[in-house]
This record gives C-alpha cells, sequence and structure tokens, in this order.
C-alpha cells in the first residue's frame, strides 16, 4: 500500500446504531468505522449482534436510531438493492446463493444484462455467462463450469463464488459474515487471499468472524462487540490474542488500555 | 469493468466436460413427463381405434387444452414457490361473472372479458397479499380463498337466477365473435379446438419468460431460496403476487373459453379440478418446494391427462376408471422425476 494512513474519511462510519426485535435488543448504540484499503474485522461472541448490525448497514434491516455514513454522507437503505446500487456487497452467513441456480446465474442475480428494444427484452445469456467467467478468473476462483449449479459446488467453491460476486459488483465496501466458518485450511487460505487482493485494490472491507488467528493475520483494525455493544477497537498490529479474548469475554481490561468506544482505534 | 479479452476461456473442467446430450436430455425436468406421454399414447393407440387417428387426436387435445393453460400458470406459481387451490374454483366464479355480466348487465362480451380479468387479478393480488403479509403456507390461505369462492358462486347464482346455473349467454352482444375467438373448432372435418392454439400461444410465451426474461430468473430465485433473493434485492413479494394474479387470470381465461362453448354456466364449474392443474405440473416435473420445474413440462403433463380423460372413453371403460389412472400417473411421474432430479442436481442451465 502507498498511501497508508493517510486516509482521512473512512469509507463506512457507524455511529450510535440500535436495533430490536420485539423485545431482544440486538444491536445497541454501536458505532464503528471502516476504512478503505484496510481489512476491518468484527469479533464478539454468538448473539452479540454482528449479524445485525452488518444487515443494517447493507440494507437488509432498517436501524431504529443512529446513522450510517458512506464516503462521510448519511446513507439509510431501505433495502439492499439501494446498498448495493452505493457499492456495498455483502456477503451473508447464510451465503445467499440460489442452489438450483447455475453460477452465471447467482453472480447476476437481480444484476441480470438484457438485451432488446423497449419493453421486448431477453436475457443476454452469453453475454453474462462470459462476463462470470471472467470475475471468477479475475480472483482465480475455481469451479468446473459457470453453468454449473452451485448445489454440486463445495462448500469452498460456493463460499468463493458468494465473494466473487461481492467481489465483482462492490465499489465502495464488502462485508462478509464469517466467511470462512465451514470451509477448510486449504479453502480458508483462498478465502483470505481474495480478501486481502480486495484490500489491495483499495476497497473497504469489513469481516466477521470467530477465528482469532485470522483476525490477527488478516485484519488492521478489530472492533470487539458484547450483548449488541461495539465495547472497543484496536490497532491488530497493537494487540493480541489474549487482549481480544479479554475484551470479548468482558473479562477486565489491562490497565494501560483505557479506550472505550471511539471512533479511530 | 475491463474485460481481458487476451485470455482464453477457461476450459471446463473434465469430469463435467464430458456431458453427452443424451445425459443432459436426461437432467432435463420434462424427461420423465414425455417418456410417459409416449407410453400413454402408445397405449390407447393400440388398444381403440380411433385413438390415433386425427379425429382422435382432436379429442385429446380438446380435454388437454384448457387444463394446459392451467397448469403453465400453476406451473409458473409452483415453481415460484407458492400453490393456489384456489385455481378451479376461480374457473367457476370467472364464467359465472362473464356470465351475469352479459345477461343481466346486458354487457357487450367483449366489454365483460377485461372486467372479469380485472376482478380475477384482484383475486390473485388478495391471495398474493395475503401470503406474503401473514407469511403463512399458500396452500392455507389458498384453501380459504376456495371456500369462500365456492360459497359465494353457488350463494350469488341462487340469488340471482334462482337456479344453480347462468344461460341464454349466446344472446348478449358480442358473444358470436368472442366465440369464433376464444372457442371455435379448425382444421375441419377433425375440429380441432382453437383453445389448443391458447394453450401453445401460453406454453410459449410461458417458457419465454421462465428461461430468458429477468423476471423469470427471479421465479426461479424466490421459489428455489427467498431469502438468498431478497438479500441481493429481488423484489420477493412482487414476483410472487404476480405469480398469484396470472394464475387467477389464467383461471378467468378458461373460465371466459368454458362459458362461450357451453353458452352456460354451472355454479359448480371448476370445482376440484386444482388438483388436476397441480398434477399435471407435477407431472411435467415441477418440485413440491418450489425452485425447480418448465412449463413445457406441465404442458406435456396436461397432455397426459387429457389422453387418459379421452382414452377411457374410447376404450369403452367407465368413466370411474379415470381416477384410478391419474393416481397411478401421478404415483409413477413422481417416481420417475425423483430419480431425473438426482441427476439433474448436477444439470447445467
Ligand atoms: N430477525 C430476527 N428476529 C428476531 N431476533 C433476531 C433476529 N435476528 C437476530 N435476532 C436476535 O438478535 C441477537 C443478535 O443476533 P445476531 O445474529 O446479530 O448475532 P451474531 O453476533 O451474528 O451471532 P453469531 O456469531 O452466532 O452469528 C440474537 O439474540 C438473535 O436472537
Ligand atoms: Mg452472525
Amino acid at each position: 500500500m502507498s498511501v497508508a494512513d493517510t486516509t482521512p474519511e473512512p469509507t463506512l462510519v457507524v455511529q450510535h446504531v440500535s436495533k430490536s426485535f420485539g423485545s431482544v435488543t440486538a444491536v445497541q448504540d454501536a458505532s464503528l468505522s471502516a476504512g478503505a484499503g484496510e481489512v476491518t474485522a468484527i469479533i464478539g461472541d454468538n448473539g452479540a449482534g454482528k449479524s445485525t448490525l452488518i444487515k443494517c448497514v447493507s440494507g437488509v434491516h432498517r436501524s431504529d436510531a443512529g446513522e450510517v455514513c458512506l464516503d462521510g454522507h448519511p446513507v439509510g437503505f431501505a433495502s439492499p438493492e439501494e446498498g448495493r446500487a452505493r457499492g456495498i456487497e455483502t456477503v451473508y452467513q447464510d451465503l445467499a446463493l440460489v442452489d438450483d441456480l447455475a453460477v452465471w446465474q447467482n453472480l447476476f442475480l437481480n444484476r441480470e444484462r438484457t438485451r432488446g428494444a423497449g419493453p421486448i427484452r431477453f436475457l443476454d445469456r452469453q453475454g453474462m455467462q462470459r462476463e462470470a467467467e471472467s470475475m471468477l478468473q479475475r480472483l482465480d476462483v475455481d469451479v468446473p463450469s459457470v453453468r454449473e449449479r452451485v448445489r454440486r459446488l463445495s462448500g469452498g467453491q460456493r463460499q468463493a463464488v458468494a465473494i466473487c460476486r461481492a467481489a465483482g459488483w462492490g465499489s465502495r465496501l464488502v462485508i462478509m459474515d464469517e466467511p470462512t466458518a465451514a470451509l477448510g485450511v486449504r479453502e480458508t487460505a483462498r478465502v483470505e487471499e481474495l480478501i486481502r487482493r480486495l484490500r489491495d485494490d483499495g476497497l473497504a472491507v469489513l469481516v466477521i468472524s470467530h477465528n482469532f488467528d485470522q483476525v490477527l493475520r488478516l485484519s488492521d483494525r478489530v472492533w470487539i462487540m458484547r450483548q449488541g455493544r461495539v465495547v472497543d477497537g484496536f490497532r491488530t498490529a497493537e494487540t493480541s490474542a489474549e487482549e481480544l479474548v479479554a475484551a470479548v469475554t468482558g473479562a477486565q481490561r489491562a490497565a494501560n488500555q483505557p479506550r472505550g468506544r471511539s471512533q479511530q482505534p | 469493468m475491463a474485460v481481458d479479452t487476451s485470455t482464453p476461456a477457461p476450459t471446463e473442467d473434465e469430469r463435467s466436460a464430458q456431458v453427452s446430450i443424451g445425459t443432459r436430455l436426461l437432467q432435463r425436468p420434462e424427461i420423465g413427463a414425455l417418456m410417459g406421454a409416449v407410453l400413454v399414447f402408445a397405449f390407447f393407440t393400440l388398444i381403440t381405434d380411433q385413438f390415433g387417428s386425427l379425429a382422435g387426436a382432436a379429442r385429446w387435445t380438446d380435454f388437454a387444452a384448457t387444463l394446459g393453460i392451467m397448469a403453465v400458470a400453476v406451473s409458473m406459481l409452483m415453481i415460484g414457490g407458492e400453490f393456489d387451490l384456489s385455481a378451479g374454483v376461480m374457473v367457476g366464479s370467472s364464467g359465472l361473472v362473464f356470465g351475469f355480466l352479459i345477461t343481466e348487465l346486458g354487457l357487450n362480451a367483449w366489454l365483460a372479458i377485461p372486467v372479469v380479468l380485472a376482478l380475477a387479478a384482484v383475486v390473485g393480488m388478495a391471495n398474493g397479499l395475503l401470503v406474503m403479509r401473514t407469511g403463512l403456507p399458500s396452500f392455507i390461505v389458498t384453501l380459504g380463498t376456495f371456500f369462500v369462492l365456492r360459497g359465494a358462486n353457488a350463494g350469488v347464482t341462487l340469488l340471482l337466477t334462482g337456479t344453480v346455473r347462468v344461460d341464454g349467454l349466446p344472446a348478449a352482444d358480442g358473444f358470436s365473435s368472442a366465440e369464433m375467438v376464444f372457442a371455435s373448432t379448425f382444421g375441419a372435418p377433425y375440429n380441432f379446438r382453437v383453445t389448443v392454439l391458447w394453450w401453445i400461444l401460453a406454453a410459449a410465451v410461458a417458457t419465454w419468460v421462465l428461461t430468458r426474461t429477468r423476471i423469470g430468473n427471479w421465479i426461479y430465485a424466490v421459489g428455489g431460496d427467498a431469502n438468498a433473493a431478497r438479500n441481493v434485492g429481488v423484489p420477493v413479494a412482487a414476483t410472487k403476487i404476480g405469480l398469484f394474479m396470472t394464475t387467477a387470470m389464467a383461471g378467468a381465461l378458461v373460465g371466459i373459453m368454458t362459458a362461450l362453448r357451453l353458452g352456460s354456466v354451472q355454479a359448480n364449474e371448476g370445482v376440484g379440478r386444482e388438483f388436476e392443474f397441480i398434477i399435471a405440473a407435477v407431472v411435467g416435473g415441477c418440485l413440491l418446494t418450489g425452485g425447480f420445474g418448465s412449463a413445457v413440462g406441465a404442458s406435456i403433463g396436461a397432455l397426459i391427462m387429457g389422453m387418459a380423460l379421452a382414452g377411457i372413453p374410447f376404450a369403452g371403460w367407465d368413466s370411474n376408471w379415470r381416477f384410478l389412472f391419474l393416481g397411478v400417473i401421478l404415483l409413477l411421474a413422481v417416481l420417475v422425476n425423483n430419480a431425473v432430479r438426482k441427476r439433474a442436481e448436477g444439470a447445467r442451465r
């Protein structure tokens, strides 16, 4: 990276966001940021509210309170489609691929290309298949064929396709919810490589992970969530596995870390 | 996005590249139905004289045509992951409303047709909205609609006519020209039904929509995995509501066709036929779980049932045997389709 630490305005700034489902408060007054050309990690126990928070960013959920800013402008997406139109792509924990559709159909789902005149429009199947091939090639993703149904792919291949879709369309921010949770060692390495490539392309990458080693390996910043709140944030280079474990579990914070909640970890 | 055109297209993995045309064919959703159709055709051609003739064909395509129009619409709805148990009684309701409009109100038939289609669209939209808003299974919601319409058909008909039927339709303005378009015959002396052409048109349009348009992609996606579709911004509710409306309007079209053909409408018209539509779609390879199937398959399913319905009287058997026949066909088709489905999980699209 040529220009390190000169980004004045992070790509994504989340401020005081809250979200409840009935009586369950999933996210409460959460604030964090993610910069371009960086991998930002969110860690926290099951049910800490990580997935809910990123869904508030991507437009799946509407937050009850707070503000989400993209490139300094407040945005409030009413649907994932609006978020996607602004360059935010998400790889959801449950993958969001349709098993019975082919790889290329999944890559282009709701982004279908058509040819024709006026209301008579045909899908440009060939064009989309070719483009799908080059999308996969660009990220060095290995699937038997873009015409293969997703159902037939291995877990690693599916994950790669989902990430490829996000990478192919995301121009500002790519969010990944536990992208390697179901993967073996080799596939995990591949996905991490993909994430680094997105970062090197200058995108902001926001990754949720339960794997502390991975977070230390991959990320530039880490945010800690506990019981719906963002309770702490670190620069990865300045922290350790022990410190992260302590922060996630809520154990006594080391005496020299009086950070609290802040925008700039 | 810049596309590097200098790189050669990636060579496909060998294991799946060597898929012969035969194997590809065996993975199509409609292949089981096609084999069944050939068998049923051969069977009745062998045991009866007329079945294989053009006159015979005119007869079984007649049975298959209106069933086929409905099966095409119902198959799209099923691919989209939903059911409509009110589709059969909708045929009766639409025929009755059409009859009232042109007899009691003296409306021109050509004015009544769009009114009936619009009313059906409203009922379809109500079905769709109820399903999407409540999150209840469409099986239950449309079962409710089924009973509501069934009761209304009988009650309103009795109130307005004092009988269980509306008749005297042929006296209305525009009846004979509408009959020409929707209920006449062609190809004398065999007299094929014009509804057969409508059926072919419906199957062609549905196939085009399903395989060549964005909406088709969305239909497969919302039926296959509604959550995944929603997460990438596919308008799930609008797609499904549109399918309910299409099904209801197909019911209205068939109701109008039947009314024009018979010149009268029975209050219980269409009741019980909803299962025939679903059977045709399932025989044609549609999965009950959604996300898989084709309009061509559903049409072949309708053709099989049409052949059975026409063939049984040809063979001189009592018409009650048709239920046994339909049941056996359904079970066989599901077994074959299950096997096909297992292969198709690897099929490319
Ligand atoms: N759609 C929903 N309706 C009701 N409650 C929800 C919904 N989504 C999440 N919750 C609740 O919100 C809380 C936070 O869930 P969330 O999925 O955000 O956790 P998470 O941090 O992603 O956990 P995990 O690590 O297990 O994925 C949980 O108590 C969960 O039950
Ligand atoms: Mg989660």
